[in-house]
């Protein structure tokens, strides 16, 4: 202790430090603070177990439990209730010796089902929601650090041409398409080449003249994504595409980007005038390494927030084309065909709509209180300072 | 020769209006600034608020793009270098901040910090970069051993030392201080001066000190350019400039620094009325609209940098 003390007089300026916490360690102090946020992280923790579990015990020819094995003489049998040994074959006794969800209209057990569905929900919710932030960094990053650039008229003829090629060329006039493709290549090593030769023509000012700001470009592009109604666009898309999973995760990511593309620019404005990404550039740091190094850790924080909101959100989407019959085909079980058979059968046998709805509530809820808990806790001024 | 020669350096930043963005006019934030930096040298750079001198400090090391001039560095004219050139010259000419909180990664270490130029343009082994990150942090006063700390774990003054740790990095020929000491105490004022100037002593460094503050810029400086709206008004030596101020509008500045003896009277200049603005800077002598001795032709001619002798220049008609 002494020595210690010595050593810092040494440095005028040194003022006693606080033990050091890692930003983890930091993490999990304000986190254990925030009880509604905890409770969020620990029933995301226990679905995220649950549903693993579910896909180990519920998969495979001969799975653990059976979500699909038909017991007519047992249908619609209550939660908690015995099976009857006498009607059943062998291998259609449940292994856990219990019906502990009831059973549905098939004499099927519930709580195989709402396992199988659990990693439905868990894997729609992360690959969705991945898809959705993967592609919201990028257009948001470059919303955000290459906005000021201006989009030649010949580059989007060159672009236009190049589309329109490619399209034909999978649709209707294979050898058109390619020909517009060519010429799409063509006018673009054209114009690369041409460009200071044309330098003061009126062609020349035509042609390359500077359109709009990829910024302008970008962000119009969000507005026109956020004029859909996304439930139909995903509706429509799904009718169209056959009924799988991955579609329907693709579907719903590709449609719910926009929230972080319009964070992701918003930091990336901010951070590229803070005076860090200044000295990086005056240190002769490459623009990728000042993206990925600097900017995207920094910009995080929201995009994680959002994510963890936006989890909640696909899962919902997804239980809702699920009841609407537009997800996850059958026999697969997921939350939401659970839910829309069972509706069938509310006064009857009312565990069958209870049991997938609250679940989907609980885990929604879960999720919704840990990414506010999260933003409070990433939220700097939030946080104390040393 | 010297180690930098600024020459009628301009940055005009366009304002956009509409729609369309078009520009409706320009703030002449630089205006045809010239001066030069010899090895060794600390040139001071005053003048108030919104008078373009951080906009000069960045135009020389092209973090902000100058609309024209030359900016000449080691007998290179950076303003032509692109790519891979401007890069590696980097490396001899750094910068250093003004806010200290902002001017480091709050999600990198320390030694991440400091270490990111090193690795950036040196091919070194790990246990080198670590060496040369210890005694840089050592050289600025420093705990080697707070390497793996964060930054919001310091304060600002040591958030400064930081800073200087990683300009220093690359042993620079230049570094431009980009007012270093205002956001700090006083009493750490002082200390971040006299590490900058122990250092400037032991590595030759130059400096361009920006400040707009004279009594820090007295401290440290060799010569003193004032600028007002975008021009450098006069140039001096140190001391040639505090004791026998030429220009109104440095001695206006000069009778605003405080004497901390309450038994001294002494007449201050008290300038009327604001800056005017750089979208529309007035004709002749920028200064006229505040000067006290204004005159007939100071409204309709801008006046010539005269040469008063012995390095001492001043832009006003009356000297």
């Amino acid at each position: 202790m002494n020595t210690d003390k010595k050593e810092f007089a040494a440095f005028p300026e040194e003022e006693a430090l606080v033990p050091s916490r890692s930003r983890a360690q930091e993490f999990f102090r304000l986190l254990n603070k925030n009880r509604l946020a905890f409770a969020g992280l620990a029933i995301f923790i226990l679905f995220f177990l649950t549903a693993v579990a579910g896909l180990v015990l519920t998969s495979g020819t001969k799975p653990v439990l059976d979500p699909a094995l038909v017991r007519l003489p047992e249908k619609l049998r209550p939660p908690l209730s015995r099976p009857n040994l006498q009607v059943l074959r062998p291998e259609q006794i449940p292994r856990l010796g219990i019906y502990l969800l009831g059973t549905d209209d098939l004499g099927r057990d519930v709580f195989a089902r709402m396992l199988q569905g659990a990693w439905v929900s868990l894997t729609v919710g992360f690959v969705a929601v991945g898809i959705s932030v993967v592609v919201g960094i990028f257009m948001g990053g470059i919303a955000g650090y290459f906005g000021q650039e201006q989009i030649r008229a010949d580059r989007i003829l060159v672009l236009i041409l190049l589309f329109l090629g490619i399209g034909l060329a999978f649709l209707a006039h294979p050898s058109l398409g390619i020909l517009l493709f060519a010429l799409g290549i063509c006018l673009w090593i054209l114009c690369g080449r041409a460009k200071l030769r044309l330098e003061g023509s009126p062609w020349a000012r035509f042609l390359f003249a500077e359109t709009i700001s990829v910024d302008t470009l970008i962000m119009r592009l969000v507005d026109i994504m956020l004029c859909f109604p996304s439930f139909f666009l995903i509706l429509t898309v799904v009718a169209l595409l056959p009924a799988s999973i991955y579609n329907i995760m693709i579907v719903i990511g590709l449609t719910s980007w926009m929230g972080t593309t319009r964070f992701v620019r918003a930091e990336f404005l901010s951070l590229r005038e803070q005076d860090f990404v200044t000295a990086a550039k005056a240190l002769g740091v490459s623009k990728w390494r000042i993206i990925f190094r600097h900017m995207i850790p920094n910009a995080m924080a929201p995009v994680l927030v959002s994510a963890t909101i936006g989890i909640a959100t696909a899962i919902l989407t997804e239980a809702g084309l699920s009841f609407l019959g537009f997800g996850v085909p059958p026999p697969h079980a997921t939350w939401g065909n659970i839910l829309s058979d069972g509706k069938r059968f509310i006064f009857d046998a009312p565990w069958l709509t209870f049991e997938p709805g609250l679940a989907i509530l609980i885990v929604v809820l879960s999720f919704n209180l840990f990414g506010e808990g999260l933003r409070d806790i990433l939220n700097p001024k939030l946080r104390e300072r040393y | 020769m010297a180690l930098l020669e600024v020459q009628n350096l301009k940055k005009y930043f366009p304002v956009k209006k509409g729609v369309l963005s078009r520009s409706v006019g320009e703030v002449r934030a630089v205006d045809g600034v010239s001066f030069s930096l010899e090895k060794g040298e600390t040139l001071g750079v005053v003048g108030e608020s919104g008078c373009g001198k951080t906009t000069v400090g960045r135009c020389i090391l092209r973090l902000i793009e100058p609309t024209s001039g030359e900016v000449i560095f080691n007998g290179r004219n950076l303003l032509q270098l692109g790519g891979e050139e401007l890069r590696r010259i980097r490396a001899s000419l750094q910068i250093i901040f003004q806010d200290p909180f902002s001017s480091l990664d709050p999600r990198m270490t320390v030694g991440q910090i400091i270490a990111e130029p090193i690795k950036n343009h040196l091919n070194v082994s790990k246990a080198e970069v670590r060496d040369r990150v210890a005694y840089l942090m050592e050289r600025v006063g420093l705990h080697p051993e707070q390497m793996g700390r964060y930054p919001h774990e310091f304060s600002g003054g040591q958030h400064q030392r930081i800073g200087i740790a990683r300009a220093l990095a690359l042993n620079p020929l230049a570094i431009v201080c980009d007012e270093p000491v205002s956001a700090l105490d006083v009493s750490i004022q002082a200390q971040v001066m006299n590490l900058l100037a122990e250092i400037q002593e032991e590595m030759n460094l130059s400096y361009i000190f920006i400040a707009h503050d004279l009594s820090v810029v007295e401290h440290i400086s060799d010569r003193v350019a004032v600028m007002y709206l975008g021009r450098i008004v006069e140039t001096a030596t140190d001391r040639d400039l505090y004791e026998n101020p030429q220009h109104p509008y440095t001695q206006a500045l000069l009778s605003a620094i405080p004497i901390p003896d309450p038994e001294i009277r002494r007449q201050k200049i008290i300038l009327k009325g604001d800056v005017p603005s750089p979208l529309e800077p007035p004709s002749g002598c920028s200064f006229h609209t505040r000067c006290p001795e204004r005159k007939e032709i100071c409204t309709k001619e801008r006046p010539a940098f005269k040469d008063l002798g012995g390095g001492h220049r001043v832009a006003c008609h009356l000297r």
